[in-house]
């Protein structure tokens, strides 16, 4: 069942598994539910009293002990079912936890943020680590150890099509992992209510092809070029001269701040604002604008650019690929 | 075998007003004072339990107002109706109204006021402590509002997480008033507690062993104890929030030496049981309305009795299932999948009981008995999807998710809400003396069941669907928008359907046919007395040969002398077999609860600016109660005692 | 009934109350929309009081952050992540004077305050014109002043969820700000 965006729409082995749980919890809920109604609609039915105050109910012993007798079986079977889903559960569980064999994993440390995510790839030589924000790549096939922590309050890590849910707690270093297993692009969340934005911290998962992997994270580590454009050159003062050089960082540049989203690739992401509008030269001027009337609570201020040196700062920003 | 209530003079409905007769003197002695001053001084448990049980419903209707509001918010993709400061307000206090000023205090109260009568006493055992438990319960309240009215409402959840409701990141004062109401709030909740258990095993009618006791006393006794188990927990844990803000203690600082997963253990170790707590009395509701309307006692009174019990205890061992997503080691956790299990066994054991006592009896739908059907329809889904989420790989896909409101509501509404509302219908009549109309009872019903399943059924769906809940809007993108409308559609219907109970309730209130003692042909002692009860709800203590007291198949019931009617007396009865133990007298309505909990008021809320309002309020807190228990004066005898043949 | 009447008269008056307590508590407004003009009309502002002839009307420009707990505590995130402690050290000095004391070398009130963050000061204080919007600076300026206790306790902090440094905003004695000192006397730290 593919169900876009939920928790059935698995693409990797953790989600499967836990999905074909809930589908057998689904099945045995509902057998067990139409049972119980079945028996409350038959008890419903018989000897129905007519007046208010009616005669009490006379029930011999003989009745007394087909009843205990009827109870303890639906007792047992209630237990036996239990039995059964414990089991169950504790086997789902023991299937999803991390493959302590694994070849080569991809460590990513998480950090949240009041409200968007940054995103660091170790590697085994320390000038090739990467940060990212708010786009999350990772190669098909290769289980990924995610690191969690939080810079604030409590977030909570979820990619529905690929695990459950972890939470990143602040003094606390959570992990989980993720792998993909197949290519595909999706929309993860955060999962715990972490203040005004809640509702609007999500962030793109990309799974690709190893190779196209590799070509992506060679590309994230270049440095921004300077603009050879005028309009652009023109947009790069702006940017450092003005308040967008208080919070953001592009490597390569003056700009090194890390309050707020790094933003040396910011023209290559599918969206801005933590997942909330796609990645257009429209919506990417009405958020410098004015980010409090799309995301309101949100750490960025509105920034009243004149019309001139916005499209200077839009050109420059599309540079950076 | 029918149900015999006792003879009219043992019931008060004879010329109460005459000093001559034993109604009139007791009358006399146990009314309320006069006007205004009568009401703030009174320590009827009857009287305050109805203003306790008004004040909750009033909560109750406030948070609906605020769950409507939520839902006209989602109703749509991107809605600019209520932005996510004034949302984040809302579910918070929706949530904490909910759970701290309705649900727990709706239950205790509905206790406050049957327990004493179907146990066969006068009062509860400490009446001027519950008069201090309504008040300090008022405050608490109103406290919540008035600040919610000021933009100081509360916006960190009801489960109030740190470090987002630590001093860093939640400004100003909305959590501390938010942690001083859970403080209120719990006092009130202790307090009721302690009146029920206390009630119950000192002053039960003579000849009512503890096995002997109805079933909705058991259920309100479990609730009791677990209250004094969990609440402290609570408490203390809001009173280590509060002065981790004001006075800069460390326990929620990691960087100190402190850790934000104490908070959720000390929470949650308070708000399972809590759930419980309130799901509990529900079933002691149901008890007593299926055994009147199957018309024969309930099956397996020992299986429930246990099963009532077991479930107290399993729930205190249930809490980390709350904490799937944080990093507690994977067997710990598993444990809990287990115990979460376990206590669908005995919760399962009581539903089949129920069944089999309708099964083997001459079932009869008036608007009490469908209330029980629907209990057992909606709450058996509740209890299904928290069978996914016990589950903790499943879990950690569901948790924060729409799934959890889905199924809490279920549990809530299912499981507290519709015994309540059977309760109501079916209680209604002992309290007001009026019968409420069938016609509107089924309505109303059938509005609030097809509400309740069009409003949370797509929830569970949504959970699924990946929303994550908390939020005040979502993208259209999602897809969500079709679910959510629906489910905002259904919140309609529960608010036509309440408003249709509201219209019933006044209705019935002002030309509903009278009642009379006992329209149900009930087995327990409060259909024995009049409708309303009389302020001293017995003439005489009667004795209880049976469990069923009214439907045992003696003639009328036997009762005790010698209380005195010229003094507030109750008669107290041993533990375990209920003989006659000693006489004990009550005192008179007094002002002093009030005022003592108006100086727990000043205490409390300056506490919130200030720590010397702890010094100040305490040292008039202190002057109440020695205001309190200061010594009588021994009253002369004013009239003589007069034995009475039974 | 009449406990039926004496309850809702009771529930009715503490609405009332409530409502009438004030619809808008300054201290916990949150102001998300507020738009940011360009930089206050702090050109107004004088760092002495004293003037030949009639004294000039007031600024108009009033901070719209004072006594607002939201905006300060926005002030002190905003001190911390933009490195103010780099020379302040969280209020203590060190390169920077110290900014808990009640010494004000340029003015305590909050457009002066305004003023020392756009303009930059002798021996050290960068400039940060154009860089911080107006919104901003009114929240960095009243959080300054809570750190010397200038504004009131309720809507000033508490702790940080970080080591504890120093006592917190909310905890600091209340103060009135004492007159800026005529005679120039260079701060400690630069005396050789």
């Amino acid at each position: 069942m593919t169900w876009a965006g939920s928790i059935f729409d698995t693409a990797g082995g953790p989600a499967e598994r836990i999905a074909r749980l809930t589908w057998f919890l689904i099945i045995v809920s509902v057998v067990t539910y139409l049972l119980l109604l079945v028996a409350t609609g038959i008890a419903m039915r018989r000897a129905r009293a007519r007046r208010l105050r009616e005669q009490l109910a006379d029930t011999g012993p003989d009745t007394e002990s087909r009843l205990t007798r009827n109870i303890s079986i639906a007792a047992i079977a209630t237990t036996l079912i239990l039995l059964v889903y414990v089991t169950a559960t504790a086997r789902t569980g023991k299937a999803i936890a991390w493959p302590v064999n694994a070849r080569q994993p991809l460590t990513i440390e998480v950090t949240g943020h009041q409200w968007w995510w940054q995103f660091r790839y170790r590697d085994s030589v320390p000038s090739n680590w990467l940060t990212t924000s708010n786009e999350l790549h990772i190669p098909v096939g290769r289980p990924v150890r995610v690191i969690l922590l939080s810079n604030d309050v409590i977030h909570s890590f979820w990619i529905p099509e690929l695990h459950g849910k972890q939470d990143l707690i602040p003094g606390h270093r959570n992990t989980t992992w993720i792998q993909a297993d197949r290519p595909g692009v999706w929309k993860a969340r955060c999962a715990e209510f972490c203040g005004h934005q809640h509702a609007k911290m999500a962030f793109d998962v990309v799974a690709e092809s190893p190779a196209r992997f590799n070509q992506w994270y060679v590309s994230q580590l270049t440095s921004a070029q300077p603009p050879t454009d005028s309009s652009a050159r023109r947009g790069h003062d702006v940017f450092m001269q003005r308040t967008c050089i208080m919070c953001h960082t592009i490597s390569g540049t003056q700009a090194g701040s890390s309050v707020g989203p790094e933003l040396t690739h910011i023209a290559s992401r599918p969206s801005i604002a933590a997942g909330t509008l796609r990645n257009t030269r429209e919506n990417l001027g009405r958020w410098i604008l004015n980010p409090q009337l799309i995301k309101p609570g949100v750490r960025m201020p509105p920034n009243a650019f004149p019309p001139a040196d916005m499209n200077a700062l839009l050109d420059y920003l599309e540079t950076l690929k | 075998m029918s149900a015999r209530p006792l003879p009219a003079e043992h019931t008060g409905e004879s010329d109460p007003k005459s000093i001559e007769s034993v109604h009139g003197r007791l009358e006399h002695v146990w009314r309320n004072g006069p006007g205004l001053w009568g009401w703030l001084t009174s320590v009827n448990h009857k009287s305050i339990a109805l203003r306790s049980i008004i004040t909750a419903f009033a909560f109750f209707a406030l948070a609906g107002v605020e769950a409507a509001l939520m839902r006209a918010q989602l109703a749509r993709p991107e809605s600019s109706l209520i932005g996510p400061d004034r949302y984040n307000q809302l579910f918070t206090v929706h949530g904490s109204t909910m759970m701290f000023l309705f649900a727990v205090p709706m239950v205790q109260s509905v206790a406050l006021y049957f327990v004493p009568i179907m146990i066969g006493t006068r009062n509860v055992a400490f009446p001027r402590l519950n008069a201090f438990g309504y008040w300090v319960y008022l405050i608490g309240g109103v406290l919540l509002y008035a600040a919610l009215f000021t933009n100081t409402g509360p916006d960190q959840g009801w489960f109030s997480y740190v470090p987002l409701a630590g001093p860093e990141f939640s400004p100003g004062k909305r959590v501390d008033i938010w942690a001083q109401m859970i403080t209120f709030t719990e006092i009130a909740a202790i307090v009721a507690a302690i009146e029920v258990i206390v009630t119950v095993f000192k002053q039960r009618a003579p000849g009512m062993s503890l096995n002997r006791v109805p079933l909705f006393v058991w259920a309100m006794v479990v609730m009791s104890f677990m209250v004094l188990v969990a609440m402290p927990y609570v408490a203390t844990a809001s009173m280590m929030l509060a002065m981790d803000r004001l006075i800069a203690t460390q326990f929620f600082n990691y960087a100190e030496g402190g850790d934000a997963l104490l908070w959720q253990h000390l929470f949650w170790f308070f708000a399972h049981p809590e759930v419980y707590i309130i799901f509990i009395p529900g079933l002691g509701m149901v008890s007593s309305i299926v055994a009147t309307f199957s018309r024969r006692p309930v099956f397996g009174y020992t299986a429930i009795v246990l099963s009532t019990v077991s479930i107290g205890f399993l729930s205190f061992g249930l809490w980390v299932h709350h904490m799937f997503a944080t990093p507690l080691p994977q067997t710990g956790q598993s444990f809990f999948t287990a115990a979460s299990a376990m206590i669908a066994i005995p919760t399962g054991v009581t539903i089949f009981c129920w069944i089999a006592t309708i099964w083997s009896g001459r079932p009869r739908f008036d608007t009490p008995m469908l209330y029980v059907v629907g209990f057992i329809a909606l709450f058996t889904i509740g209890g299904l999807s928290g069978l996914f989420l016990s589950a903790v790989p499943v879990d950690l896909q569901l948790t924060d998710t729409f799934f959890l409101p889905g199924h809490i509501h279920y549990v809530l509404l299912g499981g507290m809400v519709f015994p309540l509302f059977g309760a109501l219908h079916y209680w209604f009549p002992k309290v007001t003396g009026r019968m409420m109309s069938e016609r509107l009872g089924k309505v109303s019903f059938w509005l609030l069941f097809v509400g309740v399943n069009v409003t949370f059924f797509p929830q569970l769906l949504l959970g699924a669907a990946g929303m994550p809940r908390r939020v005040y809007t979502y993208l259209a993108d999602t897809g969500w928008g079709g679910l959510n409308l629906t489910s905002s559609i259904g919140a309609g219907l529960l608010a036509v359907g309440l408003l249709v109970l509201v219209v019933n309730i006044a209705r019935s209130l002002a030309a509903g046919p009278p009642a009379g003692a006992d329209p149900w042909g009930g087995e327990t002692l409060e259909w024995a007395v009049s409708s309303p009860a009389p302020d001293y709800n017995f003439a005489y203590i009667p004795i209880v040969h049976g469990r069923s007291a009214l439907w045992a198949d003696t003639g009328d019931l036997d009762a005790v002398s010698g209380l005195r009617e010229d003094r507030r007396e109750v008669l107290q009865t041993t533990m375990l077999d209920a003989e006659p133990d000693s006489r004990h007298e009550h005192p008179d309505p007094t002002i002093v609860p009030l005022l003592a909990a108006l100086a727990t008021g000043v205490t409390l809320i300056w506490g919130i600016f200030d720590p010397i309002g702890f010094a100040v309020g305490g040292a008039l807190t202190f002057l109440a109660l020695g205001a309190w228990g200061w010594p009588q004066k021994t009253k002369p005898n004013t009239h003589e005692i007069v034995e009475v043949p039974k | 009934m009449r406990t039926i009447s004496f309850g809702q008269l009771w529930r009715r008056a503490v609405a009332v109350a409530a409502l009438a307590l004030g619809l808008a508590c300054k201290r916990e407004e949150r102001r998300f929309n507020a738009t940011s003009p360009s930089a206050p009309a702090y050109a107004a502002v004088t760092l002495d009081t004293l003037q030949p002839g009639v004294p000039s009307p007031e600024l108009s420009v009033k901070s719209p952050s004072e006594g607002n707990a939201y905006d300060i505590s926005q002030g002190k995130q905003l001190f911390e992540q933009w490195n103010c402690s780099g020379c302040h050290s969280h209020g203590g000095g060190g390169m920077g004077p110290p900014l808990m004391d009640n010494e004000w070398i340029y003015g305590s009130s909050p457009e002066n305050i305004v003023a020392t963050i756009v303009e930059g000061r002798p021996n050290g204080m960068p400039s940060f014109r154009n860089r911080i919007t107006a919104n901003q600076l009114w929240q960095l300026a009243a959080y300054v002043r809570s750190m010397s206790g200038l504004e009131a306790k309720a809507p000033s902090p508490g702790r940080d969820d970080d080591m504890q440094y120093k006592v917190d905003e909310q905890r600091t004695p209340i103060r009135t700000p004492r007159a800026s000192s005529s005679r120039n006397v260079p701060a400690k730290s630069e005396r050789p």
